[in-house]
């Protein structure tokens, strides 16, 4: 890492978040400019009236406002979530799903949608499906003693999410077909078409509240990405920490998927993308892929609703540009992490 | 007597790995831990570092249990370099250093103006400073090796346990870990190494126990231990003695 190398990385990362939101307002059926937003926002803050169309204003405000700032907030959890279960689990093949967090959440969803639950109780039942998932799978990987913790883990992980993806089978198959289903699939592909203002709070708290956590702990990221007996020789509590990391990284995969459905993708590629930016230490690696994480999905959200008379679905595009991208960042790698 | 086991048997739960084993390092003092593979060497480190529990007996931290001592306090005593790994992320050699201070802050903190310091002194005292920024992936596998003992310095120990040092290091490199060994012990520190080398315990070390098949087969020091057919015993192979009016240097096969 060469001295102020941390420092480029951050102001890239906050230069594409900035880019994104003003191309994500200036963009679309009804385009708002720079200034427009900044009035709307300021006219809310102090009070005052714009001057502008109530048009202008709703847009802002009611429908892309929130459109944008769910965008920030379910691609920042995605990242950090995806930096942190990374550095946990010694392996940069891991995304924040590795425990069944988005698994348990579409399972959630899926059986909200097939019992009519409305749209909130659809959200609760994907959170809630995400969070059970995750404490099935850490409880089963704690108690098969012996040998390593983190495969233990990783190996329940995967046989709970081919499980509940069954589950999740059968409840596609079982759904009816004109009315469930279409909404299952739609759900499944991920997208942020139906983001109201009322939606962001349910997912502002547990993605800040988990995301605060993180950051918190990003101090203690680098010894725990040791093997665990390193690390504890180095003084640091594993399990209590373990834990910690992910409960907050699950809080925030499960409140994201509840919102957006199945995002995929960004958790993985945005943590290299800030490794690359700002190298693997945690302390500047979990800021920065935060940041840019908001970005990068309200860069791609952007497009999503912009680039076709029809909107094409999240989880589609962000796979499309992910793959390829995680190739080009493996060929630079040349095998090495950093 | 800093650290001190007595009457150990060690393992995991329901695999036995050794027992019977007595260990004593005092300040100052280097001991070699000799043995073939798997005769449970690493496993005696990990139970004498507070990693895994003894199976029987204790092992005492200046006559305390060490299972009595919290891990952040014990991790400020006795330090551990582990057997260098090329696989992890590109932490900078600061970055592995600055680690070793891990037990001096809470869970949320950031490292402070001293630990800092702390890891430049090791860093400087290792005769690393010009690979300060450079990612551990990048450098030499002795240069790694150097970059770990570093870290453990960093937390100002009084006991470094060492696991096998040397191994897949070349000649040169050899040489110089072994000479920050010495320097260990010359400062005042309780030394322990694994090495498959008797050279080398015979050359760097005060005392030498030899473990085999989970018991301590030898123990006492270097000079009274390190002899031609008690080698041949202990690796079940031919040896040859190189003598040089005092010095000697076994040579294997």
């Amino acid at each position: 890492m060469r001295p102020g190398r941390g420092w480029l990385g951050l102001a890239a990362a906050l230069l594409v978040l900035l880019s994104g939101v003003l191309l994500a307002f200036s963009l679309g059926r009804y385009p708002v400019s720079p200034a427009d937003l900044l009035r709307v926002l300021a006219a809310k803050l102090t009070g005052a009236p714009t001057g502008l169309s109530p048009a202008v204003e709703a847009v802002v405000l009611q429908i892309r406002g929130p459109r944008v700032l769910a965008a920030l907030l379910v691609g920042s959890a995605l990242a950090s979530a995806g930096a942190a279960f990374q550095g946990l689990f010694r392996n940069p093949l891991v995304s924040p799903d590795i425990l069944g967090a988005s698994t348990g959440a579409a399972l959630g969803a899926v059986l909200g949608i097939f019992f009519s639950l409305g749209i909130l109780g659809i959200g609760a039942a994907s959170f809630a499906g995400g969070l059970l998932a995750v404490a099935a799978v850490y409880a089963i990987g704690s108690a098969l003693r012996g040998g390593d913790a983190i495969l233990a883990l990783v190996l329940t992980g995967i046989v709970v999410g081919s499980l509940l993806g069954a589950g999740i089978g059968l409840v596609k198959y079982l759904a009816d077909p004109y009315n469930q289903l279409p909404a299952m699939t739609f759900w499944l592909l991920g997208s942020l078409a139906g983001i109201g203002p009322g939606d962001i709070l349910p997912l502002a708290v547990p993605v800040l509240a988990g995301t605060a956590v993180l950051l918190l702990l990003r101090w203690r990221m680098n010894v725990m990405s040791l093997p665990e007996e390193e690390a504890r020789s180095l003084g640091a509590a594993t399990g209590p920490l373990r834990l910690a990391i992910v409960i907050a990284a699950t809080l925030v995969t499960a409140a994201s998927v509840a919102a957006s459905g199945i995002v995929g993708w960004v958790g993985l590629v945005v943590p290299h993308l800030a490794r690359f930016l700002v190298g693997p230490s945690f302390p500047r690696l979990l800021p920065t892929a935060a940041i840019l994480g908001g970005g990068y999905l309200l860069l791609i959200d952007t497009l999503a609703r912009t680039m076709a008379p029809i909107e094409v679905p999240l989880g589609i595009l962000t796979a499309a540009i992910g793959t390829p991208f995680f190739i080009v960042l493996l060929a630079r790698a040349r095998g090495g992490w950093s | 007597m800093i650290l001190e086991g007595r009457g150990l048997a060690i393992g995991y739960p329901g695999r036995r790995v050794g027992e019977g084993l007595d260990m004593a390092l005092a300040a100052g003092r280097a001991t070699a831990l000799l043995g073939p593979n798997g005769g449970g060497k690493t496993t005696l480190l990990k139970t004498l570092l507070g990693l895994i529990p003894p199976l029987a007996g204790e092992v005492r931290l200046d006559g305390v249990p060490l299972a009595a001592i919290p891990i952040r306090e014990r991790a400020r005593r006795i330090a551990y370099v582990p057997q260098s790994q090329g696989a992890g992320f590109g932490f900078t050699v600061f970055e592995t250093v600055l680690m070793g201070r891990t037990a001096f802050a809470s869970p949320f903190a950031r490292p402070s103006t001293s630990d800092e310091e702390a890891a430049r002194t090791a860093i400087a005292r290792l005769g690393i400073v010009r690979l300060a920024e450079r990612p551990i992936t990048e450098i030499s596998g002795g240069e790694r090796q150097l970059t770990l003992i570093a870290r453990a310095l960093a937390a100002e120990p009084a006991v470094v346990l060492l696991d096998e040092p040397t191994a897949s290091l070349d000649f040169g490199n050899q040489g110089r870990v072994l000479r920050e060994i010495g320097a260990l012990r010359e400062a005042g520190l309780a030394v322990l190494f694994t090495t498959h080398d008797p050279n080398q315990a015979l050359r760097h070390a005060d005392a030498v126990a030899a473990i085999r098949d989970g018991r301590m087969i030898e123990s006492g020091p270097a000079r009274d231990i390190l002899l031609r057919e008690r080698l041949e015993r202990l690796y079940g192979t031919p040896v040859e003695e190189v003598r040089e009016g005092e010095r000697r240097a076994f040579l294997p096969g």
